[in-house]
């Protein structure tokens, strides 16, 4: 455990050395711990990998004090500290001008396109944090013979709701952006709609799993979405 | 009532930011310079964070429909109502029908313009600040354009009041930036960390609300310039791969992998949103305690500003 300070009103709170979910279920039972607690002076926080930002009031608790309450919240923070996770399914249209890189992907992976959409769509994915750009869930599930390097040049644009993966990682993209992930497939769902209350699909520590959907599924689900008329799966 | 002549290459209405929303990736956004913001509320009557307009190196021309006091702060700009000049820092009581043109910025770069009552846009998330990127907040998630209509909330007569001359800041001087050394401070080598403190970095035309792009002496990395993606703090001092700091700011990411080598104390942020492209600063490392007590100073001091009362 490391605590290291980010300004005068923020500190991070470091947890472990590495990409693990066991590091960063403790990152998350340790945000909500502090939500639990309502632990005076902190004013927001941000789970991410290994590290907890703690953004706080100095005017109501100094550095070294709020090292030493969040220090014996640490000692408290399992995943039994925690609710049970949500699940989630996405449906996912993979292939054709939805995942314009599944073909190439198979061929880089040395698997048949079947069976990449096959092992992709069987995995559960452990949202790990929310970031990058809203609701952008960073996570972890895939079989390991889907690690694949990043692309070598990475897209200007990668339109919102890709379902791509990268490394050991798979994201889904939530707004249009720059993007170095390889696009296997799209979800008609939206990650970050800002017309609704609740702007934002997932949340840490989630449990996805993608529901492979024909063209015509895909295009009626997403017709529903833009009506407001459609759900996601989430129990 | 507001009616927009002509925005401006970018102004938005802002209040005092969006809380609880990094988590999901939404960053607070909220004005640059909160300073000048805040005493822009004050001059009308105000509360600190009541929403108002943010504009960008031009201000906007805009139409009184009614009735209601207005105070432009931040950027040195002229200002004319109905063409006949009028002070900044300055409550000015407009007229139903009166034009107001505010020029482009002769020092700083973002200007705020307050009104007496505050924009009435619909709070989303708990704010009513623009976030570009996201299409979320102030006037329909977006900069503001010919023939936007604000309304504005109700309010008592503001009183007529300026900013003591004293408290209005230049924006000329090459500021010096005070920094807390890390998160990642360990990541640089002890002459990438005196480069950075000992050197003159000039801002970008690039820099935008997300962050100020600064360009100077290399801050070169001890171990490659990746980490485990952590959250971004807002001064973050950001050195990617070519050694040449972004300093992070309200509309930044709330994620990223890039070593930070240190974070511009609060306080020092509106500065920061003033630096011209072109312009220099300087950086200056304190603790994390001095960084708090200077903290509360600063925080007095903008308590403290008498706003003189003006004879009508």
């Amino acid at each position: 455990m490391r605590f290291l300070p980010a300004g005068d009103l923020a500190l991070s709170v470091e947890l472990g050395d590495d990409i693990s979910v066991d590091v960063n279920t403790r990152v998350r039972a340790l945000e909500f711990l502090i939500d639990q607690k309502a632990l005076p002076g902190v004013v927001e926080t941000v789970p991410t990998y290994r590290a907890l930002l703690v953004y706080y009031d100095p005017a109501v608790i100094g550095y070294e004090p709020l090292c030493a309450s969040l220090a014996t919240l640490v000692e408290q923070a399992s995943a039994t500290a925690m609710p049970p996770a949500r699940e989630v399914e996405l449906p996912c249209c993979y292939g054709g001008e939805l995942g314009p890189d599944l073909e190439a992907a198979a061929r880089r992976l040395d698997l048949g396109v079947d069976e990449l959409v096959r092992l992709h769509a069987s995995a559960e994915y452990l949202v790990y944090f929310i970031g990058f750009t809203p609701g952008l869930p960073y996570m972890t599930g895939a079989p390991p013979q889907l690690t694949i390097p990043r692309l070598d040049t990475p897209r200007v644009k990668v339109p919102a709701s890709s379902v791509a993966i990268g490394g050991i990682q798979c994201c889904v993209y939530s707004v249009e952006s720059p993007g170095g992930f390889w696009l296997l497939g799209r979800t008609p769902l939206r990650l970050y709609d800002p017309g609704l209350a609740e702007p934002i699909l997932l949340r840490p520590g989630d449990r996805v799993r993608f529901r492979a959907v024909e063209r015509p599924e895909f295009d009626d689900i997403a017709a529903r979405v833009a009506a407001g008329a459609s759900r996601p799966v989430i129990r | 009532m507001i009616r927009v002549v002509d925005p401006g290459p970018q102004t938005t209405v802002q209040d005092g930011g969006r809380r609880g929303q990094m988590r999901y990736g939404i960053p607070p956004s909220g004005p640059v310079d909160a300073r000048s913001f805040a005493l822009a509320n004050r001059l009308v009557g105000n509360a600190d964070g009541a929403a108002a307009l943010e504009f960008t190196l031009v201000g906007p021309r805009f139409r009184a429909e009614a009735p209601c006091a207005i105070a432009v702060t931040g950027a040195d700009s002229p200002v004319t109502v109905n063409d006949a000049p009028a002070a900044s820092w300055t409550t000015l009581e407009l007229a139903a029908g009166d034009a107001v043109k505010i020029g482009p910025v002769r020092a700083g770069v973002r200007g705020y313009v307050a009104f007496a009552g505050g924009v009435d846009v619909p709070p989303v998330l708990g704010s009513r600040s623009t976030y570009l990127r996201g299409r979320v907040g102030g006037l329909e998630g977006r900069a503001l354009r010919r023939d936007d209509v604000l309304r504005l909330g109700a309010a008592p007569r503001a009183r007529r009041r300026a900013v003591p001359a004293s408290a209005i800041p230049g924006w000329r001087d090459t500021p010096v930036l005070r920094v807390v050394l890390g998160p990642q401070a360990d990541r640089f080598t002890d002459e990438g960390i005196a480069a950075f403190l000992g050197g003159v970095y000039e801002v970008l035309p690039q820099s935008d609300r997300m962050g100020a792009r600064l360009h100077g002496p290399r801050i070169a990395h001890a171990r490659g310039h990746d980490i485990i993606s952590d959250g971004i703090a807002l001064g973050a001092v950001q050195v990617p791969g070519d050694g040449q700091p972004i300093v992070l700011l309200v509309d930044r990411q709330s994620t990223g992998g890039y070593t930070k080598i240190a974070t511009v104390c609060s306080f020092d942020i509106p500065r920061v949103g003033q630096v011209k492209p072109g312009q220099r600063v300087r950086f200056t490392a304190v603790d994390v305690a001095e960084a708090q007590r200077l903290s509360r100073v600063a925080s007095a001091d903008i308590a403290n500003v008498e706003l003189q009362e003006i004879a009508s």
